[in-house]
């Protein structure tokens, strides 16, 4: 019995990056808040890179409401759609052959997001995880964290529930 | 906790105030920086009802294929909204942050169409204030997203 080859290192990285990047891509939204993603395996983390542009309190000064809760939804939708396409790169074949083609399945879409505001957001760099709690056929639910200096002292929490692409779009993109 | 320190000028009467109004109106817009960004301007604020409105901008796009506003525009937009509610609720508080604040999101928002949120500071205690806001193109029946928020009161000494 002979095995094939692993691919080497950086082949296997690179088309990784190239599939994030693509994925992000898609986002404009996400560039203009300032939002990149750091992966390590499968696993992702959200940076928001802090500017002045998105401060809600000059006076404290704190990060806007708005642009952390935009900030967690950015990081929860994009845990789900990566891991669809993580799961075609990793399936070979034709799946994967179609992401490598950027035939990418449709962004998950968000039902509804709620935000806990546990403290003041900082004027510094923030990051987040999300974890998906639950991914359907149809519907997902997806918790993420956000923190700036402490892993454990986390600023804003939120969990939300997202649309899952129809089985007939995902097929066409991903050919699974 | 990431919102704005209001005016303090309490208003005794329940009457709106010009001056107050546009006081409020350039602090929660023209002087907050993500929401200068976003290209917020206040519509119209009175007794704990708020109306703000976003403009379309393909740098707001959640998902380039289809070119619909990115949710967490409209997060900004009912968070914005929603404390300015409060900051304009007849009790006067002088200061006010986000507890939490949860989104519906009913359908995509039109491509190229601008977003108005409405927001009304329903109930307000001495340190909570509770707040309901629609977020719509055109018709406020026929809504883009709904939220509800809890948020702090920050009040003077007794």
């Amino acid at each position: 019995m002979s095995r094939a080859r692993p691919e080497p290192v950086q082949v296997v990285k690179a088309r990784r990056d190239a599939a994030l990047a693509t994925l992000v891509e898609g986002l404009p939204f996400a560039r203009f808040l300032g939002v990149g993603f750091e992966r390590m395996g499968d696993e992702l983390t959200a940076q928001l890179t802090y500017d002045d542009r998105i401060i809600g309190n000059p006076m404290l000064p704190a990060i806007h409401g708005g642009a952390t809760g935009a900030f967690l939804e950015i990081a929860a939708q994009v845990e789900l759609a990566w891991a669809a396409v993580w799961e075609r790169m990793e399936a070979g074949g034709e799946a994967a052959a179609a992401i490598e083609r950027g035939e990418f399945p449709p962004m998950p879409k968000t039902i509804d997001f709620t935000v806990d505001y546990l403290r003041a957001g900082l004027p510094r760099d923030a990051y987040a995880r999300a974890t998906i709690n639950r991914a359907g056929r149809r519907y997902a639910s997806v918790r993420v964290e956000a923190w700036q200096d402490e892993r454990g002292r986390p600023f804003a929490a939120a969990t939300g529930h997202f649309l899952m692409p129809e089985a007939g779009a995902a097929r066409k993109a991903g050919g699974a | 906790m990431a919102e704005d320190d209001g005016p303090p000028a309490p208003d005794p009467t329940g009457e709106p105030d010009p001056d107050r109004i546009a006081e409020i109106g350039r602090r929660f817009v023209g002087a907050i920086p993500w929401s200068k960004a976003l290209g917020m301007e206040l519509l119209a604020l009175h007794r704990g009802v708020a109306e703000m409105r976003t403009p379309y901008d393909a740098r707001f796009v959640g998902d380039a294929a289809t070119g619909v506003l990115h949710g967490g525009v409209l997060t900004a937009l009912l968070d914005s909204c929603s404390g300015a509610a409060v900051m304009s609720h007849p009790s006067g508080p002088l200061g006010t942050a986000t507890i939490d604040l949860r989104i519906d999101y009913m359908r995509a928002a039109r491509p190229g169409k601008a977003v108005t949120a409405r927001a009304e500071c329903h109930r307000a205690t001495r340190s909570v204030a509770f707040v309901r806001a629609v977020a719509y193109e055109d018709d406020p029946e026929d809504p883009v997203a709904t939220s509800t928020g809890a948020f702090t009161i920050e009040r003077g000494p007794a």
